[in-house]
């Protein structure tokens, strides 16, 4: 299984990620919100996650890292 | 392993760009290129005035803030103060590149400075609030264009790639867009190009990305990703424009 | 004693930038300077160093910008309506305090003007080249000679200070032909660890910039720089006095009015009348303290000039307004006459201009 880590704080979102993830691995956390005001990107469902760094790729923010 | 992490050159500080904004993606992607050609410690990075003004804090090597429009005259400057020891790109925005900065890109371009030019084409003024730019669309709406860009009143707007693509002194044109993956990785492959180009001594390169603005838009980022492919890129097209080596060999 | 070559003002200028380690010039065609431009393209190809006829003035000035924040030396040179273009890239340097010589070899205007000499770009020069609190080194040469010496203490001032140096010089001096003698001990080039030559991964990134957001610190910058300035006023005042020891009447003049103006006093003293000469050859600074020595003993100072009377104000503030300070001049590319002057200094002498 793939691992993903957030910068939380420098997200800013904008959701790019989530509509780049072919497994509906991400959503916005509504329930919590960051430093600068925004609801973050979390995992909802990290155990479909295979790695393929597609979220990372449209992150304009560069939080995610990707370990495979 | 580490499978995508922040590239070095990239300073781990937060931009300043709205939520969304592709700047950030091709700010990435020039971090990602100056690691893996292992130049950071020789690069030189002009930034313009616009949006990515603050271009200066973002990048781990040396930088300049140019005026508004004159990044290609500074990068001219530092390239031939030392050709062999400075690798000098310029980032501009398309009211910087294509409006007050004509000039100055026609003749860096004619003179095939070898220097690699990052070219944001978002169609329209962002820092100072989303005005008309040289790149917007015939009846694009922005905030000195509120009835729509009227064509007969204020002309048409500018293909950079195919007017420098008429010079004899380009070495490499090529406009890319970032709004989706696939479309990402062929920008990052653009602009290793021109930078590979400049370590070379090819000369001029130049990438146009086609970039969204969605806060000056007024729409969503994922909006703005779709409204590149339905209106930008017909007026746009991708692809190469000029690849002068690639040409020769051909021959 | 070095042997003397006969030269023209603006090659003199070229030669000097060469020897004093310019390696890098860039241009746009503009009379009455031309010969500088051309002089470096002859000449820069063969020592490996970069002649670049730009685009236009403005784009010159900002490859002056590029250079300069490499921490090499590095010049442009104009004619006034091409100064005013430049005057962006002033801002910007002065901004991002970087170092350069820029020459303007002053011709008549406003607008496109004429291409005969004039002083009427002092205010400019001295005051409002541009946008924002900023100043220039002004050097103003009145020979061949201080054409090219100037042109070596100008890189030396700019480095130092990390300022641009301005050569004000005028159509006259650019074309007339001396003898000069080149010989100058050029120092060892100093430290410049702003400069952005890549980091070589060895230190934190430079960033050569002007602007900041959060006016305190924008305001903290114009103090420090405010700072040099003031530094620079008590220290590099320069100028030359003439017969002034014993004067009644103070002639003050730079650059070809000054030499005007020596002839018309070298004639009044036959006359005996007692005359002298301030000639500042610092323009900023502005050389305060001959005006106010001056203003003590002397009935009247005329302030010969090119233009519609420039100098003039810094002359009456430096002399605090306790004598009549009055202007002899011609414009447009015209230059008074020795007679004309003479004439003021009569005037003078017999009672006062009005």
């Amino acid at each position: 299984m793939a691992k993903l880590t957030f910068k939380t704080d420098n997200c800013k979102g904008c959701g790019l990620c989530i509509d780049a993830c072919p497994k509906q691995v991400l959503a916005l956390a509504k329930d919590k919100i960051n430093k600068k005001g925004h609801h973050p990107v979390e995992a909802v469902n990290p155990e479909n996650c295979i790695g393929c760094a597609f979220c990372a790729t449209m992150c304009p923010d560069c939080i995610i890292t990707v370990e495979r | 392993m580490v499978v995508f992490e922040k590239p070095k050159a990239l300073a781990d500080v937060q931009m300043h760009y709205c939520p969304g904004c592709t700047h950030g993606i091709v700010h990435r992607l020039v971090a990602e290129v100056i690691d893996e050609l292992g130049i950071e410690g020789k690069t030189i990075g002009i930034a313009p005035v616009g949006c990515s003004v603050m271009a200066y804090n973002y990048f781990n090597c040396d930088m300049i803030e140019a005026a508004h429009g004159r990044a290609p005259a500074v990068a001219t400057g530092v390239k031939r103060s030392d050709p062999e020891n400075h690798i000098v790109f310029t980032y501009q925005g398309d009211g910087d590149l294509a409006s007050i900065g004509m000039a100055e890109t026609v003749h860096s371009a004619a003179r095939n400075e070898n220097i690699t030019v990052i070219f944001i084409n978002n169609a329209i003024y962002g820092m100072t609030g989303g005005q008309m730019a040289p790149t917007s669309l015939p009846g694009q709406v922005t905030q000195t264009s509120p009835y729509g860009r009227d064509t007969d009143a204020c002309g048409f707007p500018i293909r950079v790639c195919e007017m420098l693509s008429t010079l004899d002194g380009p070495e490499y044109l090529e406009r890319v867009t970032v709004n989706n993956v696939k479309n990402v990785k062929n920008a990052k492959k653009a602009i290793k190009k021109a930078f590979q180009n400049q370590i070379d001594g090819k000369g001029f390169s130049l990438v146009e990305v086609v970039s969204s603005c969605p806060t000056n838009w007024g729409m969503t980022p994922q909006d703005a990703l779709k409204w590149i492919d339905e209106k930008m890129l017909p007026y746009y097209p991708l692809g190469v424009y000029k690849d002068r080596s690639a040409e020769k060999e051909e021959k | 004693m070095s042997d003397k070559v006969l030269m023209k003002g603006n090659e003199a200028i070229a030669e000097a930038a060469i020897i004093a380690g310019c390696r890098h010039y860039f241009g746009y065609p503009i009379t009455p300077q031309t010969e500088v431009a051309a002089y470096m393209a002859k000449r820069m190809p063969k020592i490996g160093g970069t002649f670049l006829q730009a685009e236009s003035e403005i784009a010159a000035i900002n490859m002056v910008y590029g250079v300069a924040s490499t921490g090499k030396r590095v010049m442009t040179s104009s004619s006034s309506p091409g100064i005013s273009l430049k005057g962006e890239g002033l801002s910007y340097l002065a901004g991002a305090d970087l170092p350069s010589l820029v020459i303007n070899v002053q011709r008549g205007g406003p607008g496109l003007g004429g291409i005969q000499p004039s002083q009427s770009d002092y205010f400019q020069a001295t005051k409002g080249a541009a946008h924002g609190d900023f100043h220039m080194l002004v050097l103003a040469p009145s020979s061949v000679q201080e054409m090219a010496d100037l042109t070596v203490k100008g890189f030396d001032l700019a480095d130092k200070y990390r300022m641009t140096a301005m050569v004000l010089a005028d159509g006259t001096m650019g074309q007339m032909m001396e003898p000069v003698s080149l010989d100058y001990e050029i120092g060892e080039p100093i430290e410049k660890p702003w400069a952005t030559t890549g980091t070589k991964m060895e230190r934190p990134h430079n960033i050569v910039n002007s602007l900041f957001l959060e006016p305190d610190v924008l305001e903290k910058s114009n103090f420090e720089r405010y700072e040099r300035y003031s530094y620079i006023e008590e220290n590099e005042c320069m100028y030359e006095e003439y017969m002034m020891d014993d004067a009644e009447i103070c002639v003050t003049a730079f650059g070809i009015a000054a030499r005007v103006s020596k002839n018309a006093i070298n004639e009044a003293r036959k006359k005996g009348i007692k005359v002298g000469l301030i000639r500042p050859i610092t323009l900023w600074p502005f050389p305060k303290a001959p005006y106010k020595k001056a203003a003590d003993k002397v009935k009247e100072i005329i302030s010969v000039e090119l233009s519609m009377g420039q100098m003039i104000e810094d002359v009456r503030l430096a002399s605090e307004c306790k004598v009549p300070v009055t202007l002899c001049n011609r414009v447009g590319g015209m230059i008074p006459t020795p007679e004309q002057v003479l004439e003021a200094i009569e005037k003078a002498a017999k009672g006062g201009n009005k």
